[in-house]
């Protein structure tokens, strides 16, 4: 997975509280493997008239955002669905970071699976950064995960938490399953113990005799 | 930590699953049963591709619920009209093949949505960590497990090694006491609770639903209230298991026999919250305050009691105000409108939260002797509810309504296999989700309880179903 450690790129203001899932990624697009050009089916609805052709009022359809790769979005983003295609339009538009003031837990989840950063700041910080780049279409905002930091298109700094283990993961670009892989025997002598003190599971665990 | 200190029943359940911790509050845990759909086709795609294996088969649970038609059911396989959900339904069929898991599929007699199958063949017991890839895995809760949604890369973990890195959640207790008035629901219920909390207020915490109501309801009636969870962005939602759990899953295919039957069970009982544990939030909600409730808008938390009126966006202050705008706008209603009366174009009873057999009582009860207005489709929520409906004459009941007694599926819910609502149109659903385009591009869809959704269908409208009742 491609580490994240930091990034300067245009950040598209996303005026928008509960980007559900299905929005992100309607329901009839689920079934598209990826690979197949996914990043077309991103905001759909929002972004596309019934014809097929753009709405022009749309951010992300407009000129300086079509190369964004921060979305800057009100609160509970993500919210709704586990489908992690709604991730995968997001990825594949080229955005590899989402600052909001709130996360669904599945969706922040998903994220970092993918190498892309939630960062959670305050409802206040992020109207600032969206009226700033209301001002400025196409400004950057520059994210610093070693540091913790935004930095704002008029040089002002915000600080962000996130976990330690999310954090160091995605700066050494980490896939969590060889982090889980390297503890085959502890997971084996657990699984043992498991069944001597849960017999009843053996049932369901074993092999048929 | 003393053996002594008094725990909750997410900790128990937990404590007894991790296999080793990370930083703060990260563990590796184990989990016991995995489900898979034919949604996880991303997951199935990745693990094919970097060459892995299924770890544990006999530990991973299949059927296809969200792309299979409910219509040409007893076609099979060949029914599936549309290529794409072929494809995808028999991909499903063929990992199971492949790396030997259980799997009941379209033309089984054990098919049907995963979380409603789950706990009907027992496999979803208490004290256990399910997960599937699905955001209604929550449902499972409702036995005193601990069970969350995951997306394909950690699905994919699963069925690879049986273990997840996870970030321990955020403890949150919501006492419901009293009994519920005539015609209020565990949906009502379970929607006031999302209304209270909002659609984030569960961010990050596991909920336990507790006091007298949960403890007075079915096990059909806890799994609606666990599902919905999810809606007010909760990572699970779960309830103490008691006699009435132990009733329920006794003799069911998968759930333990004889002498384990007698151990697992007294496992259970020691599963419930401490008296005096502590969580990190609680709240109460009384259960008698709760009326027959719909939303009107386009999140969960849009909920009013059906006798209101619309909200009248001018009383609230700006991005709120321009929120309700929008969602007036997107469902066709007016300012301050009453809710009842409003015409209903279309109705579906059933999906994981409402498809049981519960669920389908309830309804048959309302549409008995009377016909339905509008198109309705009625899915149960797995064959076997199917079956156990039709036994009883449900299905009589509602084909002379002139409803649609369709197969079991996601249907409506997900509409992902075909049943989707045209957009403009107006559905009273027993669904989870009212997001805009949920039910179709443009589908305006009002969540209520199965009784609400037959009282819709045989009045063409929102209406009370208190005004329902028959001497």
């Amino acid at each position: 997975m491609e580490p994240f450690v930091s990034l300067s790129a245009v950040a598209a203001p996303l005026d928008m509280s509960n980007v559900d899932t299905d929005k992100l990624l309607p329901n009839r697009f689920f079934r598209k493997a990826r690979g197949s050009g996914l990043q077309q089916y991103l905001l759909h609805d929002i972004r596309f008239n019934g014809d097929g052709s753009e709405k022009p009022e749309f951010v992300l359809n407009q000129k300086p955002y079509r190369q964004a790769r921060i979305l800057v979005a009100g609160p509970n983003f993500g919210s709704g669905s586990a489908r992690e295609g709604a991730v995968y339009v997001v990825a594949d538009f080229g955005i590899r970071a989402i600052i909001a003031p709130s996360f669904s837990d599945i969706y922040s989840g998903n994220m970092l699976q993918n190498g892309l950063l939630p960062v959670v700041l305050p409802q206040a910080s992020c109207d600032d950064l969206r009226a700033q780049l209301h001002e400025t279409p196409g400004a950057q905002i520059t994210i610093d995960l070693e540091l913790q930091t935004v930095t704002a298109p008029n040089g002002g700094v915000f600080k962000f938490e996130i976990d330690p283990g999310p954090r160091e993961r995605l700066l050494k670009g980490q896939d969590d399953i060889d982090l889980i892989l390297v503890h085959a025997k502890e997971i084996e002598a657990f699984e043992q113990r498991y069944l001597q003190n849960n017999p009843w599971r053996q049932t369901t665990v074993q092999e048929p005799q | 930590m003393p053996m002594n200190l008094p725990t909750t029943l997410f900790e128990k359940v937990w404590s007894r699953h991790v296999i080793m911790t990370r930083g703060a509050n990260e563990a590796l845990l184990c989990i016991d049963n995995h489900f898979v759909h034919e949604g996880s086709f991303h997951a199935f795609g990745a693990l094919a591709k970097e060459g892995r294996k299924v770890r544990k088969p006999r530990q991973i649970f299949g059927s296809p619920d969200h792309f299979v038609p409910t219509v040409n059911r007893e076609q099979g396989l060949i029914g599936i009209a549309d290529a794409e959900s072929r494809g995808l339904v028999e991909y499903l069929a063929n990992n199971a093949i492949t790396y030997g898991f259980d799997h009941f599929g379209i033309e089984d007699d054990r098919q049907g949505v995963i979380h409603v199958i789950g706990p009907e063949l027992g496999i979803t017991q208490p004290g256990l960590t399910i997960t599937c890839g699905d955001s209604h895995t929550s449902t499972h809760g409702a036995f005193g497990c601990f069970a969350m949604g995951i997306g394909a890369s950690q699905a994919k973990q699963i069925l690879a090694t049986q273990c997840v890195w996870q970030k321990k959640p955020k403890t949150m207790r919501i006492v419901i006491d009293g009994p519920m008035g005539w015609g209020v629901t565990a949906k009502d219920i379970i929607l006031a609770v999302i209304a209270k909390i909002g659609v984030a207020g569960g961010v990050g915490h596991v909920i336990e639903l507790a006091g007298s109501t949960v403890r007075g309801m079915t096990m059909d009636q806890r799994m609606t209230m666990c599902n919905m969870a999810t809606e007010a962005g909760a990572r699970s939602a779960m309830i103490a298991p008691d006699e009435t759990t132990f009733a329920f899953l006794q003799d069911r295919p998968y759930a333990p026999k004889g002498k384990m039957w007698d151990q697992a069970v007294a496992f259970w009982k020691m599963l419930p919250s401490d008296q005096g544990a502590e969580f990190d939030s609680e709240l109460q909600l009384d259960a008698a305050e709760v009326n027959p409730c719909i939303t009107w808008g386009t999140l969960p938390e849009q909920v009013l009691p059906i006798t209101g009126d619309a909200p009248n966006p001018e009383s609230f202050c700006n991005g709120k105000k321009t929120q309700i705008e929008e969602a007036l706008r997107y469902m066709g209603l007016e300012p301050g409108a009453p809710l009842e009366g409003v015409k209903v174009d279309h109705v579906f009873i059933g999906s994981c939260t409402n498809g049981r057999l519960d669920d389908l009582r309830a309804a048959a009860a309302v549409f008995k002797g009377r016909k339905a207005m509008v198109p309705t489709w009625i899915s149960p929520g797995s064959t076997a509810i199917k079956k156990m409906a039709e036994a009883e004459g449900l299905d009589q009941i509602f084909i002379a309504a002139g409803a649609q007694w369709r197969g079991s599926g996601c249907s409506s819910c997900a509409a992902m296999n075909g049943d989707t609502i045209a957009a403009g149109q107006r559905c009273a659903s027993t669904s989870n989700r009212n997001f805009e385009g949920r039910q179709g591009k443009g589908a305006r869809t009002h969540l209520m309880s199965p009784a609400m959704a037959a009282a819709a269908a045989v009045t063409g409208c929102l209406t009370d179903i208190r005004k329902m009742k028959r001497a």
